[in-house]
C-alpha cells in the first residue's frame, strides 16, 4: 500500500544504453490516460517481477515534467547490489508490461529562491535534468555543476551543455577536474538555494562546506536514496498481523512483510521519506538503523524502525505492523 | 474565533534566542534600544575571533521606543561600519541596499524590540533568505506592533490591552496571534457584540 | 438556468434558502452524538449519486448567487485573494484541476478544449468564455488562482511544502469562519492553526501535518469542520466582525429556527503536480436550524452535540453566548431516542 494513489500500468516504450553502466527507460501508459505532470526532483517506484521476487526501486524522473506522453528514468547498474538494477539492465525490454507509482517529490525546488545552484555527482544528475527543464520554463536562474568519472560515463553531459550553454559546468575525475566548491559558495547572491545529489561522500562534503561557509540549513537540499543493504537473515514478529516472518539476506524487512501479505505503507523505499516508520514493541538485540529519517535519539532508543532499509540482529524483535 | 480572549502563548508567537557568533563571510547586525547590550555580548562571545568578525561587520542601530540610546557602546566596538539612525523607516533603505548587494554566507543578527526584529525579518525574507537563517534576541521594551484586522492600519508601540486603533478608532484587544509577514500582532474589536462595553485598559506591554 | 440555480442573497434581505433536495443532501458533519477535534481524514473518492461527494468539486443550486456574493466581497476588499510570488505555479495547477474536474463532471455546464497550451474554457452558468495560454498569466484577466476561484464555490488556500512543513502562501478567502488570509498568509501549519484551542494539546495538528506532508498525487482526502452563523452570511470575516458580530445579540426563541445556521465545511486536500503544493478547498454549506430539524436524527444529535461541546470550543466557534438558546430550541426536537452511527439520516 502506498497510501491511496493507484499504480500506473505502463509498457516499456524504449530502452537506450547510454554507456556500459547506464540505461535509460521510457514508460508509456497502457490505460489510454495521460501521465500525470510532476515537479522537478520527483521519483517513481518501479515494480519488477524478478522470477517471483517482487522488487520495487525508486528512480528519479528525468523527463520533461510537462510531458504527459511518458516517463523516463535512468538506471545505473550496480553489480554488487541486491538485483533491482541488474534486473532492469538484463531483463527489461521494450514492450514489457510493468507498474509504476505516481510521482512523489522529496527533493523539491524552493521556488522562493533568487537562484538555484545545482551540484550533481554521477547518476545523481537525473533529478536535475527534470528540475532544469522546469526552471527553464519558469524563467528562474540556475547553474549546474556536474562531476562524473570520465567522458565515457558522462551521460547527458554533452546534451545538457548544448541545451543550457554556460550554465552547465562539467568536471571529469579522470582529468583531475574538481568542482571549485569554496569559490562557488563564496559568490552566490543572497537568496540562493543549493541542491546536491550524488554519492554519500559528495553530499557530506558539499553540505558540510556550505554550512561552514555560513549557509543556513534551510537553504540546503539533498537527496540520497539508499539501496536496502544486504545482511544476515533475521526473524521479526509482526504484532498487529500476528505473524512471525524471516527476512532473507538480500531482502528488506519491508519486502519480507509484503511477501507475507502484510500491507505496509511506503513512499520512497530508500530510508528518506519516513512513511514506513513503525513502532518497536520489543527489541532484544540491536537494530541496524540505515535510514536518514529517525533522529539520533530515536535510533539510540530502539523504539522505532524504518523497515525499508533497516535490519536487526539479536534474539527478538517485535514491531507494530 | 475573534472573541477568544484566552491567555497563554499561541504557537504563532515568535520565539527569540540568544545571539551567537557564527562563521560567515560578513556580518550584519540591526539593533534598537537595549539591543545594544546583546550586540556587545555577542562580540564578547566571539572571543579571539572578535577582531576578524568586527572587520567584516556592519551595524545599523536606532534608539528604542522608550528612548534608550546606547549607540556609543556600539561605536566603541570598532566594527567596519556602525550607523545610527532615528527609526526603522529611515534605516530601511540602507538595510535593503545592503541586502541587495549581499552574498550567501552573510550572517544576520537582529536584537531589541519585537517591532524592530519583526520588520528586519520581513525585509530579509523579501530579499530571499528564509527567516530561520536570521538570529534574534529580545531585549528591552515589550511594547507591541499591532495590526487592526478591520482597517489594516498598524499601531506602533502598543502598551495596553485593549487599546484604541490609531487609524479607525475602534477599541481592539491584542491577540497573541502574530504575522511574520506583517511583523505585527492582531488587534480585534472588543465591543463588536456589545457596542460601548469596553473593559478598562490594562498595561500589559512595557 | 433559472431552474437550476437559486436567485438569492447572502446579505441584506438574506433570501438564501435550501430546496428540499438541498436539505436532503446536506453534509451533516456529526457521525456520533458528541464532538471533539480529530484528524478524521478519509479518501476523497466519489460518493453516492446526488451527494455532495459525487464529484471532486460540488456545484449546487447556490452556485451563481455565491459567485455574485464573492465578487461583491472582492470589490470591497481585494486583499481577500492573495498569492505570494512563488505560488503562481500552484495557482495554475489548481486552475487545471478545477477546469478538468468540472468539464468532466458537469459537461452540460462547463467545457474545456485544449490544443497544446492554447486552452478554451466555457462556463455556461456564469456566461464566461475564455481563450488563454496555459501557464501564461498575461492571457487571463487576473492571476490563475483568482480567475478560477471566482468561478468555484468555497474558499481556497494553497500550501507550499518545504522544511518538513506546510506554509499557507496563497488563497481566496471570502466565505470564512472568522480568519484572515491577509493576516495568516506566509504562516506555517502550526502558526496558522495557533488560535484553535485544545487541538494542539491533543496532538491533532502534529498528526495532521505528518499525514499531509505525505499526501500523494492522485489520492486526495477530505474531512469536515463546522461552526455556527447567525443569518446565512457567507462573509463572516474578522475584517467585517464589527458588522456581523452584533447580530449574535438579536436571536430569540421566535427567530432562532429561521436565523441560526449550522455552517459545515467540506474540506478537501489535493497534492498539486507541477508545484508539489497542496490545494485546500474549504467548501461551506449553510442550513437553518428549522430546515435541519426536519431530519429527526440530525435534530436529536445536534441538540446533544451543542449541549455537551466543551466551553473553549464553543467560545472559539463563537456561539457560547447563544448556546443556552440553541439548546432550548433544539431540545424540543430531541425525544431522547438513540441515534444510529454515521451522518446519514435514519432510514425512517
Amino acid at each position: 500500500m502506498s497510501v491511496g494513489a493507484p499504480k500506473i500500468p505502463v509498457v516499456v516504450a524504449e530502452v537506450v544504453e547510454l554507456n556500459p553502466l547506464i540505461k535509460r527507460f521510457r514508460f508509456v501508459r497502457t490505460d489510454g490516460k495521460p501521465m500525470p505532470t510532476f515537479s522537478g526532483g520527483a521519483h517513481i517506484v518501479v515494480e519488477m517481477d524478478d522470477n517471483g521476487t517482487r522488487r520495487m526501486n525508486p528512480y528519479s524522473l528525468m523527463s520533461d515534467p510537462t510531458d504527459t506522453s511518458g516517463f523516463e528514468i535512468s538506471v545505473r547498474r550496480d553489480d554488487a547490489g541486491r538485483g533491482g538494477s541488474l534486473y532492469m539492465h538484463n531483463h527489461v525490454r521494450p514492450g514489457m508490461a510493468m507498474q509504476v507509482s505516481h510521482p512523489v517529490n522529496l527533493f523539491g525546488l524552493d521556488l522562493r529562491a533568487k537562484k538555484h545552484l545545482l551540484i550533481a555527482g554521477g547518476i545523481g544528475i537525473t533529478p536535475f535534468i527534470a528540475q532544469m527543464t522546469q526552471l527553464e520554463h519558469l524563467g528562474h536562474r540556475f547553474e549546474l555543476h556536474y562531476s562524473v568519472r570520465s567522458p565515457e560515463l558522462g551521460a547527458y553531459a554533452d546534451d545538457l551543455k548544448s541545451r543550457y550553454g554556460d550554465r552547465v559546468h562539467i568536471y571529469y575525475d579522470n582529468q583531475k577536474h574538481m568542482i571549485p566548491l569554496a569559490e562557488l559558495l563564496e559568490g552566490q547572491p543572497l537568496g540562493t538555494h543549493l541542491y546536491v545529489c550524488g554519492p554519500k561522500g559528495m553530499i557530506a562534503w558539499v553540505l558540510g562546506s556550505a554550512e561552514a561557509a555560513g549557509w543556513h540549513p534551510s537553504t540546503l537540499h539533498s537527496e540520497e536514496f539508499l539501496a536496502p543493504p544486504v545482511g544476515h537473515a533475521f526473524e521479526v514478529e509482526l504484532a498487529a498481523s500476528r505473524k512471525t516472518i524471516t527476512v532473507g539476506p538480500a531482502q528488506s524487512l519491508l519486502e519480507a512483510m509484503e511477501a507475507a501479505g502484510v500491507d505496509a505503507p511506503y513512499l520512497c523505499r530508500g530510508g528518506a521519506c519516513g512513511q514506513c516508520e513503525t513502532d518497536v514493541h520489543r527489541c532484544d538485540g540491536s537494530i541496524e538503523h540505515n535510514d536518514h529519517w529517525l533522529t539520533p535519539e530515536q535510533k539510540a532508543s530502539n523504539t522505532k524502525i524504518m523497515p525499508c532499509v533497516s535490519r536487526f540482529h539479536g534474539a527478538t524483535l517485535v514491531i507494530d505492523r | 474565533m475573534t472573541n477568544s480572549v484566552l491567555e497563554g502563548t499561541m504557537r504563532s508567537r515568535p520565539v527569540y534566542g540568544v545571539l551567537e557568533p557564527r562563521p560567515g563571510k560578513a556580518h550584519l547586525i540591526v539593533a534598537d534600544g537595549e539591543g545594544a547590550g546583546a550586540v556587545v555580548d555577542l562580540v564578547a562571545r566571539a572571543g579571539e575571533t572578535a577582531p576578524a568578525m568586527l572587520a567584516r561587520t556592519h551595524i545599523i542601530y536606532m534608539p528604542g521606543p522608550n528612548g534608550t540610546d546606547a549607540f556609543e557602546s556600539l561605536k566603541a566596538l570598532g566594527a567596519a561600519q556602525a550607523f545610527r539612525t532615528h527609526d526603522y523607516s529611515t534605516a530601511q533603505p540602507r538595510l535593503k541596499k545592503v541586502l541587495g548587494d549581499a552574498h550567501m554566507g552573510l550572517q544576520i543578527y537582529t536584537t531589541g524590540t519585537e517591532g524592530l526584529m519583526g520588520q528586519v525579518l520581513r525585509d530579509v525574507m523579501e530579499a530571499g533568505l528564509p527567516a530561520q537563517a536570521v538570529q534574534t534576541e529580545h531585549r528591552g521594551s515589550t511594547v507591541r506592533r499591532v495590526q487592526c484586522v478591520h482597517c489594516k492600519g498598524i499601531t506602533e508601540n502598543v502598551r495596553t490591552d485593549p487599546f484604541q486603533c490609531s487609524h479607525c478608532g475602534l477599541h481592539l484587544f491584542v491577540r497573541d496571534h502574530y504575522s511574520r509577514r506583517l511583523a505585527a500582532y492582531q488587534g480585534v474589536n472588543i465591543d463588536a457584540e456589545d457596542p460601548g462595553e469596553v473593559p478598562p485598559a490594562v498595561e500589559r506591554f512595557k | 438556468m433559472g431552474l437550476e440555480f437559486n436567485e438569492e442573497t447572502f446579505r441584506g434581505d438574506f433570501s438564501f434558502k435550501n430546496s428540499p433536495k438541498a436539505i436532503k443532501r446536506f453534509p451533516f458533519p456529526f457521525p456520533e452524538d458528541s464532538y471533539m477535534y480529530s484528524v478524521n481524514m478519509e479518501p476523497h473518492v466519489p460518493g453516492p449519486k446526488g451527494s455532495v461527494f459525487e464529484h471532486t468539486f460540488d456545484v449546487d443550486e447556490h452556485y451563481v448567487s455565491e459567485m455574485r456574493d464573492r465578487a461583491m466581497v472582492l470589490a470591497d476588499d481585494p486583499l481577500r485573494c492573495q498569492s505570494l510570488p512563488h505560488m503562481t505555479l500552484a495557482g495554475w495547477d489548481l486552475l487545471e484541476l478545477i477546469m478538468e474536474s468540472k468539464a468532466r463532471d458537469y459537461p452540460h455546464w462547463f467545457e474545456l478544449h485544449k490544443n497544446g497550451n492554447k486552452w478554451h474554457w466555457i462556463n455556461r452558468p456564469l456566461e464566461i468564455e475564455q481563450k488563454f495560454t496555459f501557464l501564461d498569466e498575461t492571457t487571463l484577466p487576473c492571476g490563475p488562482l483568482e480567475y478560477i476561484t471566482r468561478q468555484t464555490q468555497g474558499d481556497f488556500t494553497l500550501q507550499d511544502q518545504r522544511d518538513n512543513n506546510l506554509f499557507i502562501e496563497a488563497g481566496m478567502v471570502t466565505t470564512q469562519a472568522d480568519w484572515s488570509l491577509d493576516f495568516d498568509i506566509g504562516m506555517s501549519f502550526q502558526e496558522w492553526h495557533a488560535p484553535v484551542p485544545m487541538a494542539h494539546e491533543l496532538g491533532v495538528f502534529d498528526r495532521a501535518l505528518k499525514f499531509l506532508l505525505k499526501l500523494q498525487l492522485g489520492a486526495p482526502v477530505r474531512r469536515f469542520n463546522w461552526t455556527m452563523t447567525v443569518d446565512p452570511l457567507l462573509d463572516t470575516s474578522p475584517e467585517n466582525y464589527p458588522k456581523w458580530g452584533p447580530t449574535k445579540t438579536t436571536l430569540t426563541m421566535d427567530n432562532i429556527g429561521r436565523r441560526q445556521h449550522l455552517r459545515v465545511e467540506l474540506q478537501t486536500l489535493h497534492r498539486l503536480p507541477r508545484s508539489n503544493a497542496i490545494a485546500f478547498p474549504i467548501r461551506a454549506y449553510l442550513i437553518s436550524f428549522q430546515d435541519l430539524v426536519t431530519v429527526p436524527k440530525w435534530a436529536r444529535r445536534l441538540h446533544r452535540v451543542i449541549r455537551d461541546v466543551p466551553e473553549p470550543l464553543a467560545t472559539y466557534k463563537g456561539f457560547l453566548r447563544n448556546r443556552p438558546l440553541m439548546v432550548e430550541y433544539l431540545s424540543q426536537f430531541d425525544d431522547g431516542k438513540p441515534t444510529s452511527p454515521g451522518w446519514w439520516p435514519e432510514p425512517e
